[in-house]
C-alpha cells in the first residue's frame, strides 16, 4: 500500500511540476511596438507612487506619475532591464517605491517575524494543549455514574448531537 | 438658530453619558439599585437628545446653511439632496457625531430590552459602554465640533472658526460650500460608511458585558455569552456588509480594476472582522462545553481594541493611507483613549483570570474543541500577520529612518497559506465530533469528496493550463463546498428516510429546524464564494493598455475592444464629462456597447474615472478611459479582465441570508429543555435559546 | 468532573499556572506599551509640520547641469532653499519670480538652491528651461533631503541666515514681495 501511495504522490508532483514550466516562458522585447503600454505597466505594477500615498504606479492618475511611467518607457526602450529600472527607482526615491518589501537589512523583519510568531505559536498551542489532557489524566476517577444505562446513555447523546 | 439648538442637545447629551458612567459604576460598587436605574435613565435620554444634534447637522446639510463651517467643507449648491444628506459622514465633524449616536442608539437599545436577567452585569455593562460614548461624544463637543460657524475677524484675511463670536467680529455666510470629494459622490457613500460603523460601534455591546461579567466574576457561567450573542452577530454582519461594500466602492470608482488594496484603513477593518469572526465561534464551544472562556475574553478585548485601533489610525493619519480624512486636532485624545482601554481590559483580564476555568479538558487532539483551537490560531495568525504589514512601515522608519511600503504581495504570500488551511478546516470542522473523532470515520467520510475534487481541479486545470497555485484554489473551492454540501444532503436524506418528505421541504424544515446550524453553513459557503473571487482576481485577471485610432480594437483574451468614437457634455453636479463610444465583442461576435468617461469636477478640479462594465457570472470585462488626443481621433483605454469577481459580491449577498437564518429566533428550539445531571454526558445542560 | 479529588488536582495545577500567568501579563503589557509608544511617536510625527528652528540639516546637492552646493560651506551668506518639482502647479506660479529675485541678490551674499523633489531628469530639465532658471537645481536623490526638512508638500522654501540657522518657512507659492523683504531681514543680520 504504502509503495502504491508514493508513486501516485510522485506522479501527481511530476503533473504539478510541468506546470510551472508553462509559466516561465515569456515573450520578452524584439516585438514590435516595444516597449507598449503592457510592457510599461508590467514594471510599474511593482512599484508605488513617490508621492501619494498606497497607490500603485500603473494606476496612479496624477501627473506625476504620468511623468514616471513614461521615464519607464524611455529606459526600456534604451534596454534597461527590469530590475535595472527598480533599483534605479529605488536609488532615486527611496526604498517607499517598492511595493514588496525587500528581503534584507531590517525590511526581512517583516517577512521572518510572521513566519516565526507562527512557528513559535504552534509550539505554545502544543504545550497549551498537552496540560489540557494532563489536567484530565489527573481527575480520572469520577464517581460512578448513576443508575442510567450504557445503551440509554448512548440514545440520548445521540439525540442531543443531532439537535447541536 | 437651529445650530444653538444642536449644540445645546450635544452638551446635554454629554453630561447624562458622564452621569450614567459614573452613575452605574457607585451603583454597581455599592450595589445600590437606585443608582443603577438612574444611570439607565440617563442612557435612555442622552440618545434622544443625540438625536435631535444628528438631524440638525442634517437639516443644515440638505439646507445648505454654509454658515455652519462642517456645511462649507463638505456641502455645495451643485450637490443633490441625497448626497447632501450623506455628507452627514463626509468629514470628520459629521462622522464623529454619528459614530457617538450609533454608539449611543445600541447601548440604548440594549437597556430598553427587558434587564432584570441580566441585573449583575448591568451596572458594569453600562459603565463600560458609557464610558466609551462619553469619549465619543466628548471628542464631537470639545475637539472636532460640527457645530464650529464661520467668523469674519475685523482685518483678518482669513476665516476663523468658532462656537461663539470672537470680538470683532460678524458671521460670514458664503455663497457656496467646498463640496463632497468627488470620489465621495457615490451610492458606496450611502452604505459603507454606516454599515462600517454600525459594525465598529455595535462591538461595544459584546465587550461591555465581557468586561461586566470579569468584574462581577460572573464569567464563571456563561450568561454574558448567551446576552450577548445575537449582538455579537449583528456588529459582525455589519463590519461584513461594510467591508463587502468598501470593496464593491473601490471597484466602482478608483479605476484599478481591483476591490481590495491591503491599504492599512482597509486592513483596520479586517482585523477586528477576523477576530471577531473568531469569537463568534469560539463563544459556541463555551455554550457547549464551557471550554475556551480565556479565548472568549481575549478575542473580544482584541476585536474591540483593534476597532479602535482601526478608527485611530484612519482619523489621525499615523500611518499613510488614500482613506485618509483631514488632519485634526482629535490624535492626542484618542491617543489617550485607546490606551486607557487597551491597559484597562488587559488589567482586569488579569485580576480575574482565575474565574475563568474550564469546565472540561481536551480529550483528544482530533476532536471538534482542538479544531476550534486551530481555528482561533489561524485567525490569530492572520491578524497578527495583516497588524504587522500594516504597522511596520511605522516601526522602519523609527528604527532606521527609511520609508518603506508594505504591499499586497506580502499580504497575499503570509496570509494566502493561511486562509487555505483555515478554509479547509471550515469544510471538514463541522465532521469532526466533539470530544474525540476518530480518524477512520473521518476518512471514511471525506475521501470520496477530497479526491473527487482533486481529481476535477487537475483535469480542470490541465485543460485550461493554469498555474498550479489557481489549481490549489480550486480545489480548496470544490473539496469545502463539497464538504458542506454533503451535509445538508446528509440531512435531507434522513428526513427523506425517516419522515417522506420531499426533497424541498425537507431541505426547508431542516434549515427550519436549525437554525444556527445551517444558518452557519449558508454562512461558510458565501465566504467560499468570495473566497472564489478573491482566486480569481489574484490569478486570472487579464489585463492591457493601449492607444487606439477611431475604428480599431484592443484585444485582451479572447475579447476585442472598438473605439468608435469621443463625446463631451456637461454633468450633473458641476462636473464636464468626456465619454468614449466603444463596441466589445467576443470572437468577433458583438456583444454590446461600452461607455468609459471620464468626469472632472470643476471646482475641485478632480477628475473621478467612471468605468464601462460587462458582468457575467463568470468574469467582469472592465474598460477604463485612460486619455484621449486633443482631437478625439484616439484614446487610451485599459481593460481588464477581472475573472470571477461577481462571485464575491453574491457571496456578500448570501452572508446576509445565512446571518439573518442563524439569527432567527428558533421557536422549536426553545421547547428543548434538558435538565441533565452533570458529568457523564458529553454536553453542558441544554438551556433555553437566549 | 468538578470538585473530585480536589488534593491531587490542587497540587498538581497551581505552580505551573501562576508562573505562566505572571510572565503572560509582563509579556503582554510590554508590548503593549511598545506598541503606544510606537503609535505616539507616529502621532508626533503625522502632526509635526516642516522644520522651521535650529539648525538647518546640512545636505550637499549636485545639480543637474554638474555644480555641486553643500550647506554648510555657504556660512556667511543667506541662503533660500526652495523644494520644487515639475508637476506641481503651484510651483511654476512662483519660479518667475523666484529667478527674478536671485538674479536681483546675485553677487551681495545669498545663494539659491533649488532641490527638485520625486521629478524625473526630463521635464526637470525641461522646467529649467521654460524659466530660464540660473540659480543651482538638482534632484534630492532618496528623498533624504526632503525627509530632513520634513516637508509636506510642494513648493516650499526654507530661509537660512548667515549663520546655519534655520528662520522659518513658507509653504505655498511665494508673492512678490515677500521673498525680497525676507532676504532684507537676513542680509541685515550680523555675522558672525
Amino acid at each position: 500500500m504504502r509503495n502504491i501511495k508514493r508513486k501516485l504522490f510522485l506522479i501527481l508532483l511530476t503533473i504539478i511540476a510541468s506546470f510551472y514550466a508553462v509559466g516561465v516562458a515569456y515573450a520578452q522585447d524584439g516585438q514590435p511596438g516595444y516597449p507598449t503600454d503592457d510592457d510599461v505597466n508590467r514594471v510599474a505594477k511593482k512599484l508605488y507612487c513617490p508621492v501619494c500615498p498606497n497607490t500603485p504606479l500603473d494606476v496612479c492618475e496624477t501627473k506625476a506619475c504620468e511623468d514616471w511611467r513614461a521615464q519607464i518607457r524611455d529606459q526600456l526602450s534604451e534596454g534597461w532591464t527590469e530590475q535595472q529600472i527598480m533599483d534605479y527607482f529605488v536609488a532615486q526615491y527611496g526604498e517607499r517605491v517598492l511595493a514588496e518589501p525587500q528581503r534584507k537589512g531590517f525590511t526581512s523583519l517583516v517577512w521572518f517575524l510572521p513566519l516565526t510568531v507562527v512557528l513559535v505559536g504552534t509550539g505554545v498551542v502544543y504545550e497549551i494543549l498537552k496540560s489540557w489532557r494532563k489536567q484530565k489524566k489527573v481527575t480520572v476517577d469520577a464517581r460512578p455514574i448513576p443508575e442510567v444505562s450504557r445503551e440509554m446513555l448512548e440514545k440520548i447523546e445521540r439525540e442531543i448531537r443531532e439537535l447541536d | 438658530m437651529i445650530a444653538d439648538i444642536g449644540l445645546v442637545a450635544l452638551t446635554i447629551a454629554f453630561l447624562f453619558s458622564v452621569y450614567a458612567t459614573f452613575a452605574s459604576a457607585y451603583g454597581g460598587w455599592h450595589n445600590q439599585l437606585t443608582w443603577v436605574e438612574s444611570a439607565r435613565n440617563a442612557v435612555l435620554l442622552a440618545f434622544p437628545f443625540l438625536t435631535v444634534s444628528v438631524i440638525v447637522v442634517v437639516y443644515s446639510l440638505y439646507v445648505l446653511d454654509f454658515s455652519l463651517a462642517y456645511v462649507y467643507d463638505v456641502s455645495s449648491q451643485a450637490m443633490s439632496p441625497f448626497l447632501r444628506v450623506t455628507a452627514l459622514w463626509g468629514g470628520q465633524q459629521g462622522s464623529i457625531l454619528f459614530w457617538a449616536w450609533l454608539m449611543a442608539g445600541f447601548v440604548a437599545t440594549v437597556l430598553l430590552r427587558k434587564w432584570e436577567r441580566d441585573r449583575e452585569l448591568m451596572p458594569y455593562f453600562i459603565a463600560t459602554a458609557m464610558l466609551t460614548t462619553a469619549f465619543f461624544v466628548g471628542v464631537a463637543l470639545f475637539i472636532t465640533n460640527p457645530f464650529m460657524r464661520l467668523w469674519h475677524i475685523e482685518g483678518a484675511t482669513e476665516l476663523t472658526q468658532s462656537l461663539f463670536q470672537p470680538a470683532n467680529s460678524m458671521p460670514y455666510f458664503p455663497e457656496d460650500g467646498g463640496g463632497l470629494n468627488p470620489l465621495l459622490r457615490h451610492f458606496g457613500m450611502i452604505g459603507h460608511p454606516p454599515t462600517t460603523y454600525l459594525g465598529f460601534t455595535g462591538f461595544v455591546i459584546p465587550f461591555s458585558f465581557a468586561i461586566a461579567a470579569l468584574i462581577t466574576g460572573q464569567s464563571r457561567g456563561d450568561e454574558w455569552i448567551r446576552t450577548t450573542r445575537r449582538w455579537t452577530l449583528v456588529a459582525w454582519i455589519f463590519l461584513s456588509i461594510g467591508l463587502i461594500l468598501g470593496g464593491r466602492w473601490a471597484y466602482d470608482v478608483l479605476g484599478w480594476g481591483g476591490f481590495w488594496g491591503w491599504d492599512p484603513v482597509e486592513n483596520a477593518m479586517l482585523m477586528p472582522w477576523l477576530t471577531g469572526t473568531a469569537f463568534l465561534h469560539s463563544v459556541m464551544m463555551t455554550e457547549k462545553r464551557g471550554m475556551m472562556k480565556k479565548w472568549n475574553m481575549i478575542l473580544i478585548i482584541l476585536t474591540y481594541s483593534l476597532a479602535l485601533f482601526g478608527t485611530f489610525i484612519t482619523r489621525t493619519g499615523v500611518i499613510s493611507s488614500v482613506h485618509a480624512f483631514a488632519k485634526s486636532a482629535l490624535g492626542p485624545a484618542f491617543f489617550a483613549f485607546i490606551g486607557l482601554t487597551f491597559i484597562g481590559s488587559v488589567t482586569i483580564l488579569y485580576l480575574r483570570w482565575d474565574t475563568l476555568r474550564s469546565e472540561h479538558t481536551l480529550e483528544s487532539f482530533i476532536s471538534r474543541e482542538s479544531a476550534f483551537v486551530l481555528q482561533n490560531m489561524l485567525f490569530l495568525a492572520i491578524t497578527f500577520a495583516v497588524f504587522w504589514g500594516t504597522i511596520f512601515p511605522l516601526i522602519s522608519e523609527l528604527v532606521t529612518g527609511v520609508k518603506i511600503t508594505v504591499g499586497p504581495p506580502y499580504f497575499q504570500r503570509v496570509t494566502g497559506p493561511l486562509f487555505f488551511v483555515l478554509l479547509l478546516l471550515m469544510g471538514i470542522a463541522p465532521l469532526f465530533a466533539w470530544r474525540k473523532q476518530a480518524m477512520r470515520a473521518l476518512g471514511k467520510v471525506i475521501w470520496i469528496p477530497f479526491l473527487a475534487s482533486l481529481g476535477i481541479a487537475i483535469i480542470w486545470g490541465y485543460i485550461h493550463r493554469m498555474h498550479p497555485a489557481s489549481i490549489i484554489g480550486l480545489w480548496l473551492v470544490t473539496v469545502t463546498l463539497s464538504l458542506i454540501l454533503a451535509e445538508f444532503w446528509k440531512g435531507i436524506q434522513a428526513r427523506r428516510t425517516t419522515l417522506s418528505e420531499n426533497p424541498f421541504t425537507a431541505l426547508f424544515n431542516l434549515i427550519g429546524r436549525n437554525h444556527r446550524r445551517y444558518g452557519g453553513y449558508i454562512i461558510h459557503i458565501s465566504v467560499l464564494l468570495i473566497a472564489l473571487g478573491f482566486i480569481g482576481d489574484a490569478n486570472f485577471k487579464l489585463e492591457t493598455q493601449g492607444t487606439v485610432s477611431s475604428g480599431e480594437s484592443l484585444t485582451i483574451g479572447d475579447y476585442q475592444l472598438r473605439f468608435d468614437r469621443l463625446r463631451g457634455y456637461p454633468g450633473s453636479d458641476g462636473r464636464e464629462i468626456v465619454e468614449a463610444v466603444t463596441t466589445l465583442s467576443q470572437n468577433g461576435e458583438t456583444i454590446r456597447a461600452l461607455n468609459p468617461r471620464r468626469d472632472y469636477f470643476i471646482v475641485q478640479e478632480q477628475p473621478v474615472t467612471v468605468p464601462g462594465v460587462y458582468s457575467t457570472p463568470g468574469k467582469d470585462v472592465y474598460v477604463l478611459l485612460v486619455g484621449w488626443d486633443d482631437g478625439g481621433q484616439s484614446a487610451t483605454f485599459k481593460i481588464y479582465v477581472n475573472s470571477l469577481i461577481n462571485w464575491v459580491w453574491i457571496g456578500g449577498l448570501m452572508m446576509i441570508i445565512g446571518t439573518i437564518i442563524a439569527a432567527w429566533n428558533n421557536p422549536y428550539q426553545r421547547e428543548m429543555t434538558y435538565v441533565l445531571k452533570p458529568g457523564g454526558l458529553s454536553s453542558h445542560p441544554l438551556l433555553q435559546e437566549g | 468532573m468538578m470538585g473530585q479529588l480536589p488534593t491531587d488536582e490542587q497540587e498538581v495545577q497551581p505552580p505551573p499556572t501562576a508562573d505562566r500567568k505572571r510572565v503572560g501579563i509582563i509579556v503582554t503589557f510590554a508590548l503593549i506599551l511598545t506598541l503606544l509608544g510606537l503609535l505616539a511617536w507616529g502621532l508626533k510625527k503625522a502632526q509635526a509640520g516642516p522644520r522651521e528652528s535650529g539648525m538647518a540639516p546640512d545636505f550637499t546637492i549636485t545639480g543637474f547641469d554638474g555644480r555641486t552646493v553643500t550647506l554648510n560651506e555657504l556660512r556667511g551668506q543667506v541662503v533660500i532653499v526652495n523644494f520644487w518639482a515639475s508637476w506641481c502647479p503651484p510651483c511654476r506660479e512662483e519660479a518667475a519670480y523666484l529667478e527674478e529675485t536671485w538674479r536681483k541678490y546675485e553677487g551681495e551674499g545669498v545663494v539659491f538652491i533649488g532641490v527638485d523633489y520625486v521629478d524625473t531628469e526630463k521635464e526637470a530639465l525641461a522646467y529649467i528651461e521654460e524659466f530660464d532658471i540660473t540659480y543651482i537645481n538638482g534632484p534630492d536623490i532618496g528623498t533624504r533631503i526632503a525627509q530632513a526638512y520634513n516637508i509636506q508638500g510642494v513648493p516650499e522654501t526654507f530661509f537660512v541666515a548667515k549663520n546655519g540657522e534655520l528662520r522659518g518657512v513658507h509653504i505655498g507659492p511665494m508673492k512678490s514681495p515677500q521673498l525680497d523683504e525676507k532676504i532684507e531681514e537676513l542680509l541685515a543680520e550680523q555675522y558672525p
